[in-house]
């Protein structure tokens, strides 16, 4: 592919934030010390008045957001994905979930592309463990432009939201002029016959770029991007499956509980079809460069491109 | 304070009681002590401090009120009954399948209840929330907790607490109802959170140490409150488990236990009294 513009969705998150902040001054952001990273700095430079720092204490940042939501404010609260999931999920489901507060959680920094900081910071789990939560949307955008789109939807709908962003600078896919982002849609980026690709995050690049590798064997593949994970897309899912009739998921998290999960459960119930999972087979990830990473627990085109090999020959 | 007042929330808190008896007994399950260790306060917070309309829930400049520990909601709703937010009867099905009163609040089910809470430790968060919120618009409602002295010992009390002075929020008021009991025994002998008041003073709070049970107390303790300023205020509340009931009084055993027929009936009995007695005064 020709040279590909590189955005970590994180940096979109960050200015997304500035940008709408004009618009709905009734937005507010929560940081646990980590508004570097997670750049929700860029928010505050622009309204400090409207940027709380909790500090390292992120199980009070998701009560105290719930409170705030609680008395009529959007509330973005904003650490990495491990810490906003894992940590403080008791607080997400209690506090936010439970009574359904316009709470919209920011985690950055999820899945293994955090690279060198090892398995302790390499969220895999934030999918399974947020769209088990009643009335959670789950959104995981593949690039800039679609995590702009994201933060804006979420301001718009009412209640909680979980946003999967990234740390890694990831190519810009969805820069099409046709591009629309609705919740709880998916995103057709490329039609094909012989397969479907469900990818999410930032296996959607290399989705696409599977899609190439299996063009020059002569299999055609389409390619879903699924930025919403919950509710997750059964009408697009289903409409691929009867007319590739084999599906390849494709994730930045372990297979289980994730979105090849969410792709199965919706399959299952829906139209039976073949599917194989590519993401990370149930382990914990380690230390390295963050593509180094992805390559060794098999997150890369190739291994799509095998899987989809896999499931077209699982066809009856 | 004087008599008259005194006696209405005397009263108030003594229809409380026979809320709380009422809402447990009916549902067979539920937590006696520590609902009955808070009726004095909660009837001088819904009846004399807060500024909260029946008439207008809604309202954005009310007063908010979060119990921390949730598990006391029985007092509660005994109140907002009482007050007008929905029908005295709604109390019989505390608890039951389909109840609007739930086991522990929720903002959503119930009139009047501004926070769903009940997992200990996060309403104090949400509290400080609504606080800095206020302080962050420039609203001039007050935010009003009640927390449990065994709750204390959830970490993420003390990262409220460290986040409520640092943000300098004196527009909210805490309430420890330091009653020594909790589930498993006494607070001393389970983990210890002694001294309350020191690691409040520590952690930046202006501290105020009372008798949960004396109205003059408490109304002093609210008023001094309303004249800090910089920093959340704490009211430390040494209190009777059980308080009002002669067989509950300072039984860890009556935490989270139903009353039977007999035992019912003769709390029902001693409350009644209590009322009499009260009446009877000058």
């Amino acid at each position: 592919m020709s040279e590909q513009k590189k955005v970590a969705t994180r940096d979109a998150y960050g200015k997304a934030l500035a940008e709408f902040g004009e618009q709905y001054p009734n937005l507010f952001v929560l940081d646990a010390d980590l508004s570097k990273s997670t750049k929700t700095a860029i928010f505050k430079e622009k309204f400090p008045k409207r940027h709380f720092n909790c500090g390292i204490a992120e199980s009070n940042m998701m009560s105290t957001a719930a409170g705030m939501a609680a008395v009529g404010k959007i509330v973005f609260a904003s650490t990495f994905a491990m810490f906003a999931a894992g940590r403080a999920f008791e607080q997400v489901r209690n506090s936010i979930g439970y009574p359904h507060l316009n709470v919209k959680i920011g985690a950055t920094h999820a899945g293994l592309s955090v690279g060198e900081d090892g398995a302790t910071h390499q969220c895999c789990e934030d999918i399974a463990l947020m769209r088990s939560i009643p009335g959670m949307t789950v959104i995981s955008p593949a690039d800039a432009i679609e995590t702009r789109a994201a933060v804006l939807a979420a301001i718009q709908h009412d209640g909680p939201v979980y946003l999967r962003m990234g740390r890694l600078a990831v190519p810009v896919v969805n820069d099409t002029p046709s591009y629309h982002f609705e919740l709880g849609k998916g995103v057709t980026l490329q039609d094909g016959q012989d397969v479907t690709i469900v990818a999410t995050g930032l296996m959607v690049a290399e989705a696409l770029r599977a899609r190439e590798m299996l063009k020059a064997d002569g299999v055609s593949a389409r390619v879903l991007d699924i930025h919403t994970i919950k509710p997750i897309d059964d009408e697009l899912l289903k409409k691929a499956a009867k007319e590739t009739g084999a599906v390849v998921t494709a994730e930045e998290h372990n297979i289980i509980g994730g979105l090849g999960s969410a792709v199965c459960e919706s399959l299952a119930e829906n139209y039976p079809t073949p599917v194989v999972r590519v993401g990370v087979d149930d382990q914990f990830g380690q230390s390295g460069k963050a593509l180094q990473v992805l390559e060794f627990y098999g997150l890369t085109a190739e291994h799509i491109v095998k899987a989809a090999k896999e499931a077209i020959q699982k066809k009856k | 304070m004087d008599a008259e007042k005194r006696k209405f929330l005397e009263k108030q808190a003594l229809e409380i009681r026979k809320g709380i008896v009422l809402e447990i007994y009916s549902a067979q399950s539920g937590h006696p002590g520590g609902s009955l260790a808070i009726a004095d306060v909660v009837s001088y917070l819904y009846f004399m401090e807060m500024h909260v309309d029946a008439q207008k829930p809604e309202d954005e400049k009310r007063d908010r009120f979060v119990l921390s520990k949730g598990h006391s909601v029985p007092a509660v709703y005994a109140a907002l009954a009482l007050k007008g937010d929905f029908p005295k009867e709604w109390l019989k099905e505390f608890r039951k399948l389909g109840s609007r009163l739930q086991g522990h609040p929720n903002m959503r089910d119930t009139p009047g209840i501004d926070m769903s809470t009940g997992s200990l430790g996060q309403g104090i968060s949400a509290a400080c929330g609504m606080a800095l919120s206020a302080k962050a618009c420039g609203d001039p409602y007050r935010v009003y907790t009640i927390l449990g002295d065994g709750e204390l010992e959830e970490g993420q009390v003390w990262e409220a607490a460290m986040f409520a002075a640092q943000y300098k929020l004196d527009n909210l008021v805490a309430y420890v109802d330091n009653n020594g009991l909790q589930i498993d025994g006494k607070i001393t002998d389970v983990m210890s959170p002694e001294p309350i008041t020191d690691k409040y003073a520590a952690f930046g709070w202006h501290v105020i140490e009372i008798d949960g049970h004396n109205f003059d107390e408490i109304e002093a303790a609210y008023k001094e409150a309303k004249t800090v300023k910089g920093k959340p205020t704490v009211i430390v509340a040494h209190s009777i488990k059980g308080k009002g009931i002669s067989y509950m009084e300072n039984q860890a055993s009556w935490h989270g236990k139903a009353p039977n027929d007999e035992e019912y009936a003769q709390a029902v009995k001693e409350l009644d009294a209590a009322l009499a007695k009260l009446e009877a005064q000058a």
